[in-house]
């Protein structure tokens, strides 16, 4: 996309400020316990803000009280939002009704859930305008309905207007959810990570709209999101959040380059890069939740730079300056070294491996099906020894179909041939061999369904090992410690339900999980994406490691094309239930053949 | 399975004990946080109430439940504070021994319903297909037939036995339990640990009872406190009947029935079994009624996962 990566300042020098932040201070009702603290934010006429923060580090919440709304429990406690001089959290309740979704609008992440499936997308889209008096008359109303529909690059034909939100697309719903936030022209917009749901293509699409439209009605936007990528191609200027604070704020470039605080330092690197120069290095730990939060700087525990004074004292804000703003008691030592750039090593003389001595699973034209439906269409796939194949595609693509097929998880009909070894498998898990099941090991893509919430650690690490091996309890003690070991857990985690472990470390368990069974082959699918993108880092440094160091051979799932190069060897892409192009890592990120790869690459967004 | 025979390893049974220790503190914590609601404590402390009166009233009761004391049907006096019944043995007395009948039946019957239509249940949400439809409509025939009918039927036939009351008030409940389970069931059997699970090749009732299970306790706890209100009522109808409980047993039920000729004569003599068997039915539905609000805001909060 020509327009991602053309996001410079908008056009002239001077904007005026449209919205104003003031020591914004959230707090849970009855327990006072602070989501945000003192944030404080600026947006001007036609400016993006990206509003970048990890899960629990209050972001939305601080989003949504631009409209003067909390999430149930929440309460302000402190501070001042103005727009355009007016204060909107003095504001009467029905003072409120009128300047949302006009003055200022509010773009979900679901948009799905935002929309009244009840109603047709004209019924819904008129019902804003004309909340806000939109216009002399309903013909008035009705050119402007139609204008919307082409800024958001919709069909405005009776028959589109006429469909329920179920019969649009999820992107095509987002493109709905982002005309009725600019219906009215609004002076501010916020975004609350609107693209999370949506494959990168149409993600793509839908940012360029944002940028668009900010730009074309001059309106300030507050994007929110954990994808720092995102807003590299979207924001003027980005505010890094770190548990209920702004850590730092200041210009793309500014932070993309000279970033001030350990924080976006860290975040940075954490980032997976589609080209394969910047090693992915992941931040240990996990953000804090908000009652769980450190005093002093909440950084401090993950923190390289930390001294003594991080733990007692929350650091002023400071910085460069005047728009480039930091809290961190050491900035100037931090800004004063060079952003890292480790070139990762790769092997550049290898090779396909083709002899079939190597391969470990052979996928010969696999033809599988959800209910009666074909869904993959004709597969072949090689996996062979030591090796990670990546499987890359957007949702729908049937990678996860065919992943679930060879682990023997797929509950309908599969044709074709599925081989460990050179000797085929049974369609069911069930109906495999000790050996076989033992021999492929499958980690889910969410950690918070894949452990049951009922077992403790200890119960479920003992799973495999019951079934696999005969083993004594203090046999089985051993084995739990070591397979928390590889994944660099405490063996005190065994007591522990698996709510009261973070994301990061519930998807640890899982892998530990897998490895305890012994594998030869380990599939991953998708296992990153519910976590954050510093601990998705580590997860990959973590699964790259125990790839290498144990000799696995690895399917690796992804929607992220950027996660490739830091993992695997080899890579499939694939696309509506076919592999459209299969080779080395580096010979198919540098130089795609198929077209569909190539749509791909250049949709997905980077730093 | 050979694999789930290693299971069996004497040493792994103390593995399992500590862990069925740790599964009752999360049962526990449901139960304090019930016990914080006021609709729990009050409907617990009626239940208990009614269960002390149950289990030591005979140890009270100033005269034995089929001794005359009275004439029929005579009023309140200082001999008996709540006067005769239809021929002239002491209400008070046969109030005090008449609960212990309802109270083990009923949750006798309960139980019955609850291993039968759980089993069914689980059985049906996690099959799914051919199972689930045979089970499923198999349980709506039982579901169709009114439960007081169904019951009455069997026992109009093969006579009123209690064990068969028992029988015939779980069974009745079945249907309603497995429906409950079954939804439940088939959410949970979705999850990726179920699909762990098999595919390491765990043993379906292992996954039954090992991995569903323990995650829909929570509305089997509520639906066993709504079902055991029915079994009362239920059980307390057949007494009433006639085909409970048989004279000259004191039973709540029965005396309803006993007295009913001389409820204007002497209106005591049937108002406080109605009352006691009210009261029991909305102290079980009280507690019902707190865990619901527990476990179903739980439930909604970590919904998302």
């Amino acid at each position: 996309m020509a327009t991602l990566t053309s996001a410079g300042p908008p056009a002239g020098t001077e904007h005026e400020v449209v919205l104003t932040v003031e020591g914004l201070t959230i707090v849970l009702d009855p327990s006072g316990v602070n989501i945000d603290d003192e944030v404080s934010l600026l947006i001007r006429q036609g400016e993006v803000l990206g509003l970048v923060g990890e899960s629990a580090s209050g972001k939305t919440t601080a989003a949504t009280s631009l409209l003067a709304h909390q999430r149930r429990g929440a309460k302000i406690a402190g501070g001042h939002v103005t727009i355009d001089g007016r204060d909107i959290l003095a504001l009467s309740d029905a003072e409120l009704r009128d300047v949302r979704g006009g003055l200022i609008s509010y773009v979900p992440q679901d948009s799905s859930a935002s929309l009244n499936p009840a109603l047709r997308i004209h019924t819904q889209l008129m019902e804003i305008l004309e909340a806000h008096d939109f216009g002399a008359s309903s013909a008035d109303r009705e050119a402007r309905l139609a204008e919307m529909m082409a800024e958001v690059l919709l069909p405005s034909d009776a028959a589109f207007l006429r469909r329920y939100p179920h019969q649009l697309s999820g992107g095509q719903q987002q493109r709905v959810a982002i005309a009725m936030a600019f219906a009215n022209r609004p002076k501010v917009i916020v975004l609350d990570e609107p693209t999370t749901a949506l494959d990168v293509t149409t993600q793509a699409h839908v940012l360029d709209t944002v940028r668009d439209l900010t730009r074309r009605y001059g309106a300030a936007a507050l994007y929110v999101t954990h994808d720092l990528a995102v807003v590299a191609n979207l924001a003027d200027r980005i505010a890094v959040m770190y548990a209920g604070r702004v850590v730092e704020t200041g210009t793309r470039d500014e932070l993309f380059d000279r970033g001030q605080h350990p924080y976006t330092r860290k975040l940075l690197s954490s980032i997976p890069d589609i080209t394969g120069e910047r090693a992915l290095q992941g931040i240990p730990g996990w953000a804090p939740r908000p009652g769980q939060r450190p005093t002093g700087c909440a950084f401090a525990p993950r923190c390289d730079w930390a001294i003594e004074r991080c733990g007692e004292e929350f650091p002023p804000v400071d910085g460069p300056s005047a728009e480039h703003r930091v809290r961190c008691w050491r900035w100037r030592e931090v800004g004063s070294q060079g952003a890292e750039q480790d070139v990762q090593l790769r092997d550049k003389g290898l090779a396909l491996c083709e002899t079939p001595e190597t391969q470990v699973i052979s996928v010969r034209d696999v033809i599988a099906f959800y209910q009666k439906k074909e869904t993959l269409h004709g597969i072949d796939a090689t996996l062979c020894e030591r090796r990670c194949l990546s499987l890359v595609g957007e949702s729908g693509s049937g990678k996860t179909t065919l992943a679930r097929c060879i682990a023997g998880l797929h509950p309908y009909r599969i044709e074709g041939d599925i081989t460990l070894r050179g000797r085929p498998l049974e369609r069911d898990a069930r109906d495999r061999s000790r050996a076989e099941r033992q021999a492929i090991q499958y980690i889910f893509q969410s950690p918070y369904s894949s452990l049951n919430p009922r077992k403790t650690i200890r119960q479920i690490l003992a799973a495999p090992l019951k079934v696999f091996f005969d083993l004594s309890r203090d046999e089985m003690e051993d084995r739990m410690a070591r397979a928390l070991e590889q994944v660099a857990l405490d063996a005190t985690l065994l007591n522990r339900y698996p709510e009261q472990l973070s994301g990061g470390e519930r998807q640890r368990v899982a892998i530990a999980r897998g490895l305890a069974a012994e594998p030869t082959v380990l599939i991953c699918d998708e296992v990153t994406s519910w976590l954050d993108v510093s601990v998705q880092a580590a997860i990959i440094e973590l699964l790259a490691g125990l790839q290498r160091d144990m000799g696995l051979s690895m399917l690796f799932v992804t929607h992220n094309l950027a996660l490739v190069r830091s993992i695997s060897q080899e890579v499939a892409v694939m696309n509506e239930g076919r592999i459209v192009e299969f080779g080395l890592v580096d010979a198919v990120l540098d130089d795609p053949q198929a077209d569909y790869t190539k749509k791909l690459l250049s949709d997905t967004p980077t730093i | 399975m050979s694999e789930v025979a290693g299971t069996r390893d004497p040493s792994l049974v103390e593995v399992g004990a500590v862990v069925s220790a740790r599964r009752f503190t999360w049962l526990r914590t449901t139960l304090v946080e019930a016990w914080r609601l006021r609709v729990t404590k009050i409907g617990a402390l009626i239940v208990l109430f009614m269960v002390l009166m149950a289990t030591f009233g005979p140890l009270i009761a100033p005269y034995s439940p089929t001794e005359l004391v009275t004439t029929s049907f005579g009023p309140p006096s200082t001999e008996a504070w709540l006067g005769g019944d239809s021929i002239g043995r002491d209400v008070l007395t046969r109030v005090l021994y008449g609960g212990r009948t309802v109270i083990t039946l009923a949750v006798a019957a309960t139980s019955i319903g609850m291993v039968l239509g759980v089993t069914l249940g689980l059985i049906a949400g996690y099959a799914r297909r051919a199972w689930d439809e045979t089970i499923m409509r198999l349980l709506d025939v039982v579901l169709s037939f009114p439960q007081l009918v169904l019951t009455l039927l069997f026992v109009s036939i093969l006579g009123p036995k209690l064990w068969l009351i028992v029988l015939l008030t779980g069974v009745s409940h079945a249907p309603r339990i497995a429906r409950v389970t079954r939804a439940a069931t088939v959410d949970i059997a979705q999850r990726d640990f179920v699909h762990s699970a098999e595919s390491f090749g765990v043993a379906r009732r292992r996954i039954l009872f090992g991995d569903i299970l323990p995650n829909i306790t929570s509305p089997l706890l509520v639906e066993f406190g709504l079902r055991l209100v029915y079994s009362i009522g239920l059980i307390s109808a057949l007494s009433f009947m006639g085909f409970g409980m048989q004279p000259p047993a004191a039973d709540w039920g029965l005396m309803i029935n006993e007295n009913r000729q001389g409820v204007l004569l002497q209106p005591l003599s049937v108002a406080v079994p109605v009352v006691c068997i009210a009261v029991l039915s909305v102290g079980v539905n009280l507690i019902a009624d707190g865990l619901d609000r527990v476990l179903g805001g739980a439930e909604r909060d970590t919904g998302a996962g």
